[in-house]
């Protein structure tokens, strides 16, 4: 089984140039399998959250190797790397984070979309399917602000699965919900996981979902344990 | 409808933001509105002016030298007084060959000689001093538009016949047909038939204008061949000054174009374009300060969406033609509506404001050329405004943006 993603001595400080630099991260190595299904747990401030943007390709590393889709990201340009995180990886946030100004269905296409540039018929039928597979189908036309926010969310699964990425990150995807459709959200991706083998990296606080991930990566102050 | 990404979520923005859409919309349409509005109005004004005051004048006029007095001491070696020398009516020399070289100077478009002096008209007992004016009708025709002017007869100068103006014929109490004697300073004098009376809109010159043909006026001036003066006409008005001083080198001749003479005329005119570009000027700028501030308030309270499309695959460029398109749709959009509104206010404009004759002071006909550059800087303007806030939105870090 390869590896989807692969990180070595990954190291990340802010503030560089200036008298206070935090070293958030203390060289990570880390690989996540093909079809992995791990859950990313530690305190607040343990550096989850800047972990999971370096994976998705939001924030460079300060140092060390990082390669996603077996493409080492090292001196990658802006676009390319854009491009990459695009077509490889897809997003789930804690808030939803759908645009308020698009219907549930445009929100779903918007990956597609702005991978070809166009929208097309394909992508409308292929996000219709995934409203289907989320268990709404029925809501495709309505704006996020006329769904609950479980429905929300399930939106932003449809969403994230739109270019069938071979990663999922989620941040925290169930926080923000009631224990039942917490419970809903997570079978929801492990559905997902199950029958598209796509990679999930879920963070939660959650302990009682972390169990019930294959494998759970516990970060501390920066460092896995 | 299957639009590219930038336009789809452009124009879902716009929709979105609907009341700062129309609120700057209705500032673009108001600012092209006033350029095309202003720049018609002022531009035909001017054209009017002009009509009107070069109408009856030519735009170059040659005349002999002035008579200088000669002094053979120096003036400041001797206690003398001199004093200036009259100026005597005096032929131009060689007017034929003037002629010939001023109709071959660039940008001459017709010349005309003419000999004039002073004289009276008289009928019965009622006599009036006047200009006469020794003309070719066909070369004078081309200088000043004559049957433009004409209000009984025909311009007609040929053996004894005259033309006067209107005022000269009512205070002589002749019209068409009657007989005029026209009596120089040396009292040299002929009996002349009115052919045709002209109004060219000056009173003192319908007063004073009396033209005749060249032979005749040349007999009663004494002057047999001379010509006093070349009227000239140019192609392009405001490079009369040039060919002037260029005739003026070549002949030696005392060459006055209209800009010496209307000076004032120029000022007014060039003062009145100054203005006009001025107050272009500050329309662009306040348009585009509008257009800059709606996009910067417009991608603060998007910074989080920004960050999402980001996230989800969306280049730095893209980001940057979504809101690099906003501006340009104001723009073009603002220019559509601005042309249609200035279009408007002409038409209400021409139909409320007439000139005293009752003919219309605005046409409501826009030259297509004005709107062309309207809509044209008012695409640029746009485009130009949201480059700023566009760049801010492309170089926003996801991460904090989605984190807002």
């Amino acid at each position: 089984m390869s590896a989807i993603v692969e990180l070595q001595g990954i190291r990340k400080s802010y503030g560089q140039g200036t008298p206070v630099v935090t070293e958030v991260l203390h060289g990570i190595d880390l690989s996540i399998a093909n079809g992995e299904f791990a859950a990313l747990t530690g305190p607040s401030g343990s550096g989850k959250s800047t972990l999971l943007n370096i994976i998705g390709l939001l924030e460079a590393p300060s140092s060390g190797r990082l390669s996603v889709d077996g493409q080492d990201t090292a001196g990658m340009s802006d676009a390319t790397r854009t491009a990459l995180r695009g077509r490889s990886i897809g997003f789930i946030f804690q808030f939803h984070h759908l645009l308020p100004g698009f219907s549930a269905l445009e929100n779903v296409m918007m990956p597609s979309i702005i991978d070809l540039g166009w929208s097309s018929d394909q992508a409308e039928k292929t996000a219709m399917q995934l409203l289907e597979q989320v268990g709404l189908k029925d809501a495709a036309h309505k704006r996020p602000s006329e769904l609950s926010g479980g429905m929300q969310q399930r939106v932003a699964i449809a969403r994230a699965l739109s270019l069938s990425p071979r990663l999922i990150l989620a941040d925290e995807p169930t926080g923000n919900l009631d224990t039942h459709s917490a419970d809903e959200i997570f079978e929801l991706l492990q559905s997902v996981n199950r029958e598209r083998q796509s990679a999930c990296l879920i963070v939660t606080h959650d302990p009682r979902l972390a169990a019930r991930c294959q494998r759970q990566i516990q970060i501390v102050d920066g460092q896995l344990i | 409808m299957r639009l590219p990404f930038a336009w789809m979520v452009c124009l879902r923005y716009l929709r979105e933001g609907r009341m700062q859409t129309l609120l700057i919309l209705a500032g673009v349409t108001a600012g092209v509105a006033v350029i095309i509005f202003l720049t018609t109005l002022i531009s035909q004004l001017q054209a009017s002016i002009i009509d009107k005051t070069l109408g009856s004048q030519a735009h170059i006029v040659m005349k002999p030298p002035r008579a200088e007095n000669l002094t053979i001491l120096p003036a400041s070696s001797t206690a003398a007084i001199v004093q200036p020398r009259a100026q005597r009516l005096r032929s131009i020399d060689q007017w034929e060959a003037v002629a010939l070289l001023a109709a071959q100077t660039l940008g001459v478009q017709a010349v005309s000689p003419i000999l004039s002096g002073a004289g009276f008209a008289a009928r019965a007992e009622a006599n009036q001093p006047i200009s006469l004016l020794g003309v070719d009708p066909q070369a004078y025709q081309r200088i000043v538009r004559m049957d433009k002017y004409l209000t009984a007869g025909r311009f007609d100068v040929s053996g004894a016949n005259t033309v006067i103006g209107v005022e000269l014929a009512k205070d002589l109490g002749v019209t068409v047909g009657d007989k005029v004697r026209i009596i120089t300073m040396d009292g040299t004098n002929d009996l002349l038939t009115i052919a045709g009376i002209f109004d060219i809109g000056n009173r003192d010159l319908n007063r004073r204008w009396v033209y005749s043909s060249i032979k005749m006026a040349q007999s009663l001036l004494d002057l047999p061949g001379g010509i006093t003066q070349i009227d000239l006409r140019v192609t392009d008005l405001f490079q009369a000054e040039r060919s002037a001083l260029e005739l003026q080198a070549q002949t030696g001749l005392t060459v006055e174009s209209w800009m010496q003479t209307n000076a004032q005329l120029l000022t007014a005119l060039k003062s009145q374009s100054m203005s006009n570009n001025l107050i272009r000027l500050f329309v662009v700028l306040i348009v585009a300060v509008g257009i800059a501030s709606v996009l910067v308030v417009s991608v603060v309270q998007k910074q989080k969406e920004i960050g999402i499309l980001r996230a989800m695959g969306a280049t730095p460029s893209r980001v940057m033609s979504v809101f690099l398109m906003q501006g340009g749709f104001y723009g073009l959009l603002g220019s559509v509506l601005g042309s249609a509104l200035s279009l408007a206010l002409l038409n209400f404009f021409s139909r409320v404001s007439r000139n005293a004759d009752g003919t219309l002071l605005i046409s409501p006909d826009i030259e297509p050329s004005v709107v062309a550059w309207a809509c044209a800087l008012a695409l640029v303007v746009g485009l130009l405004a949201a480059a700023l806030p566009a760049r801010r939105a492309a170089s926003m870090d996801p991460v904090q943006a989605i984190r807002s």
